[in-house]
């Protein structure tokens, strides 16, 4: 057992974990933030993305141990006062999700890609997502958000 | 108030899924919670020879291991299927027994051997590697084709042959097929899926030991039809304390209609301990045990006199059924299939036979598409084969062979009421500029790429489905759709749907209907579902059926509501009931300027009287309250159609396919939102071309999966795609007072043969699915390319 101290969506926080406890299951089990889901347990499908320090990461494999000293963003700390993120907006305007499951790792990955990509091509915005699996919506909806989006960040 | 049917409106549930809100079964977590651990076959067939589960007991924070003995012991029933098909031989088929915990023997890899239930999930499969279960391996059969030459593997079931279907009229086709000027003959192999919806399944039983009540949440698409089943023939509990809760479900595509066996065990072992017990597939655990979809091998033969007119067809095909019958596995390769196999061709004949099989996998069911997108397959591969042997191009020839006039009774079973196939494939056509194609594969081979087009002119039977019908063919229930509508006091709506949306978007269009029907903001109407102890007992959602079914009986609710309303009006206004028009919202009285508001007479559905200022009799016979249910059982199936038109890249040096235009005309009737309805289609679309280039499920000759994680099954990602160009044409249907025919497996019926079209035009040689590199590769450089020189 580690106790580590981190913030979370601006929160400050300190737990004891285990060794082994993962990121996503401490967010998900711990601190209940189930927003940040878990697809596959491998590192493929993307739907446990959050921000760590800034920069997206698979949470199902990231040792919640490593996170002491992190600043961690959760889909659930992405809306500013109860007012949903551009991304958020843009992914609604646009039909950018159907069943919801992948969506809070697909969005927390396209915001990551407009921090670090003012003005993504489309080719850039599909290479982006590539680490994100959706099964609904085809990609298309998701591809035209995040287009909208870079155009009001 | 603004017509809300046919408005591009965004999605009143997505704020929750977008800020992380939503709650699917594994973010449930109750008081006093157990986890579960499946133990599983490692092997694909094997005798269990011995199992000591006593080292495991003792594990730390195991509270109880249950096993095959146990639920045989507490009369817990195996799995059902739930359509009975008739073999050719007028013999029903063979199911072999389904236990929901192996006792003797496994037949695929991951088959339900034990659960341990724990403390803490870490607890239970730490007790679970401790559990001893030793195996006799016996050889497994693994390949369709070689189902039936290979030993049994059920008791009983000779040949692995469940039934021997078939459709049609064989001494007529054969007649046909002697007269006819030319055959056409194909090959193909519709390969195995698995449907990965994203969210893994998961269940929690929840067994309350004081009021004999027991809840089960689990991720279904059809929670009142897992009650049914789990009370009628697993005797886990009565339909009447038993309470099924299907909260958020990340995607269904076919793989959460089943009960399966966790949802069972969750369930009895929550009753056997007193405390919920709670379970969350792992990915593999997905890929292992959700049922798969397709699994075909067809020889198909069409008949034609010289200038290109179809004059019969023939179709024969095996289906892997996998290791035993699931709810719809019959049903899917047969009924869904064999009428669908004369796609939107004027033929006056045809047969199809189904050799339904069983093997040492995991069992096949219905995904997305369910039979139809494998008929879809047959035909317009043939079509594009039939085309290219007449030396007529792509469109003329379906044009020259396209049903013309509606109704259409087929040679097979279904009468197509509405349709114009002309009209969307010229629209195609258009939108894809198939005019200048040429141009566009001379610039590619610039490139040194090969160029292919491929058409997909589809149609299908959904809105599943006529009672009469259905249960005729051996469905075991009727397929109708419930709606409860609830005027609520202050005037606001909850609607309650037998259907349930696990993606669909229900929670906005079906608001949408009601807003338009009733004149309510859509912001006042809350669509119900997934819960059986909220509304009416309804069927669920699969094959296109909720807006078509389901959003009928919502329709029919709301004109029951009308029709009182218009008796409560009369009364206040001092009309009469038939002199009352509803438009907009309000009762008005012809001829005057006296009208009421819809919230007006709901309030006084619930003041029956007159207090103070308020003056609300009731006219007489007529019950207080403004509540109206609605079961709606359509007179046909609806009949979507379209046409696929598919550009693919083919790179000769590695073989790689890439999809650089695609575009879709679709024929769905009545449109309620078309922003709904594009998703469904671009989703529906990418899980074709899925198929088609890149998902294939794998088993070895010994029964092992080694395609059971996101590294080895290929899933189509965003980079896989080009920008993808919908357009409407619209009939719409007879079959239900909305005219809507359907939209959620269009695009997977239609886009594998479109794309596989396209792959072969590029190549010059046959191959099949999933396209992947290393296949177009070895066929480019076993037959030369007939394009390279282009």
């Amino acid at each position: 057992m580690v106790n580590i101290s981190l913030k979370i969506n601006g929160k400050k926080i300190s737990r004891e974990v285990s060794d082994n406890t993962l990121l996503s299951d401490f967010l998900r089990d711990t601190l209940l933030l189930t927003g940040t889901h878990v697809g596959c347990d491998t590192s493929q499908c993307g739907a446990c993305v959050v921000h760590l320090n800034d920069n997206s990461v698979k949470s199902c494999t990231t040792l919640a141990a490593d996170c002491n000293g992190s600043e961690i963003t959760t889909i659930e700390g992405l809306a500013n006062n109860g007012k949903m993120h551009v991304m958020q907006e843009a992914f609604k305007k646009f039909h950018g999700l159907q069943c919801g499951f992948c969506t809070p790792g697909m969005v927390m990955s396209a915001v990551d890609l407009l921090k670090k990509n003012k003005n993504p091509s489309e080719k850039e915005i599909r290479d982006w997502l590539e680490g994100n699996i959706c099964r609904c919506t085809g990609y298309q909806g998701i591809v035209a958000a995040v287009k909208d989006a870079a155009t009001k960040i | 108030m603004a017509n809300l049917v046919g408005a591009k409106i965004e999605r009143k549930e997505d704020k929750k899924f977008l800020t992380g809100k939503g709650r699917y079964t594994a973010d449930i977590n109750l008081a006093n919670q157990t986890y579960a651990y499946f133990v599983r076959s490692p092997h694909a067939r094997a005798k269990i020879t011995k199992f000591d589960h006593s080292k495991a007991m003792k594990a730390p924070g195991v509270i109880d291991i249950f096993t095959g003995d146990c639920v045989v012991k507490d009369k817990i029933g195996g799995l059902i299927c739930g359509w009975k098909i008739v073999s050719q031989d007028g013999k029903d088929m063979k199911c072999p027994p389904h236990p929901v915990l192996a006792k003797n023997s496994v037949n695929f890899v991951g088959d339900h051997v034990a659960v341990v239930v724990a403390e803490t999930l870490e607890q239970a499969k730490n007790a679970a590697e401790l559990v001893n279960v030793s195996y006799k391996v016996q050889k497994a059969v693994v390949k369709t084709e070689e189902a039936t030459s290979f030993e049994a593997i059920h008791e009983g079931i000779d040949n692995n042959l469940s039934f021997d279907f078939l459709l049609g009229d064989k001494g007529k086709t054969g007649e046909a097929f002697s007269k006819a000027d030319k055959i056409v003959k194909i090959d193909i192999v519709n390969n195995r899926l698995i449907p990965n919806a994203m969210e893994p399944r998961a269940a929690i039983g929840d067994y309350n030991t004081s009021s004999d009540e027991l809840t089960l949440y689990t991720a279904s698409q059809n929670p009142h039809l897992d009650r049914l089943i789990m009370s009628a023939f697993n005797a886990v509990h009565p339909e009447h304390k038993f309470r099924i809760v299907a909260p958020d479900v990340g995607g269904g595509f076919g793989s959460k209609i089943n009960v399966y066996a966790e949802d069972v065990v969750v369930a009895y072992a929550s009753k056997k301990i007193g405390r919920p017990v709670k379970w969350v597939a792992e990915r593999s655990e997905s890929f292992m045990s959700d049922n798969h979809g397709r699994d075909h091998i067809t020889h198909a033969e069409l008949a034609m006199t010289n200038d290109g007119k179809i004059t019969g067809l023939k179709v024969d095909t095996i289906a892997n059924l996998g290791a035993y019958s699931l709810v719809l596995a019959a049903v899917t390769p047969t009924y869904l299939y064999a009428p669908l196999v004369l796609g939107i061709y004027d033929i006056p004949v045809a047969c199809c036979t189904v050799k339904g099989v069983y093997t040492n996998t995991a069992p096949t069911d219905a995904y997305r598409g369910a039979g139809r997108p494998e008929a879809t397959y047959v035909i317009e591969r043939i079509v594009t084969e039939a085309a290219k042997e007449m030396g007529m191009n792509q469109a003329e020839f379906r044009k020259k062979n396209f049903i013309k006039k509606f109704p259409h009774q087929q040679c097979l079973v279904h009468n197509i009421d509405s349709g114009d196939y002309d009209a969307h494939l010229d629209k195609a056509i258009e939108l894809a500029d198939y005019k200048n194609f040429e141009n566009r594969r001379s610039q590619s081979a610039k490139k040194g790429k090969l160029r292919g087009i491929g058409f997909s002119t589809y149609f299908e039977a959904c809105g599943v489905a006529p009672s009469a019908v259905v249960m005729s063919i051996g469905a075991g229930v009727g397929l109708w759709e419930s709606a409860e509508i609830r005027f609520n006091p202050t005037g606001n709506v909850s609607v309650f749907t037998g259907t349930h949306s696990h993606g669909q978007g229900h929670e906005t269009t079906f608001a949408q209907i009601v807003g338009d029907k009733l004149g309510v903001a859509i912001d006042n109407i809350d669509i119900v579902h997934g819960d059986t102890d909220k509304g009416p007992f309804g069927m669920g959602t699969y094959g296109s059926r909720s807006l078509a079914v389901g959003g009928t009986a919502i329709v029919k609710a709301c004109d029951k509501i009308i029709a009182k309303g218009k008796k409560v009006a009369a009364k206040m206004l001092e009309g009469k009931p038939e002199d009352i028009d509803f438009k907009g919202g309000e009762f008005i009285l012809k001829n005057s300027n006296k009208k009421k508001t819809i919230g007006e007479i709901a309030f006084a559905c619930y003041l029956p009287g007159t207090f103070g200022d308020i003056k609300s009799p009731l006219p007489e016979g007529v019950e207080p309250g403004l509540v109206e249910t609605s079961f709606f059982d359509p007179s046909n199936f609806s009949f979507p159609s379209g046409t696929h038109i598919c550009e693919v890249e083919v790179d000769e040096e590695t073989g790689e396919t890439k999809l650089v235009k695609y575009t879709v005309v679709d024929d769905f009737g009545t449109i309620i939102n078309p922003l709904v309805v594009e998703g469904q289609v671009y989703g529906g679309v990418a899980q074709g071309v899925g198929q088609a280039l890149y998902e294939n499920a794998h088993y070895d000759e010994s029964g092992q999966l080694t395609s059971a994680s996101y590294m080895d099954y290929t899933m189509p990602r965003a980079d896989n795609f080009p920008q993808i160009k919908i357009d409407y044409t619209c009939t719409p249907a007879t079959s239900n007072p909305l005219g809507v025919k359907g939209c959620g497996e269009a695009g997977t019926i239609a886009a594998p043969a479109a794309v596989m079209n396209a792959v072969i035009d590029a190549v010059g040689v046959d191959v099949s699915m999933p396209a992947t590199a290393e296949k177009v590769w070895k066929a480019l450089n076993k037959n030369g390319s007939k394009k390279a020189a282009a």
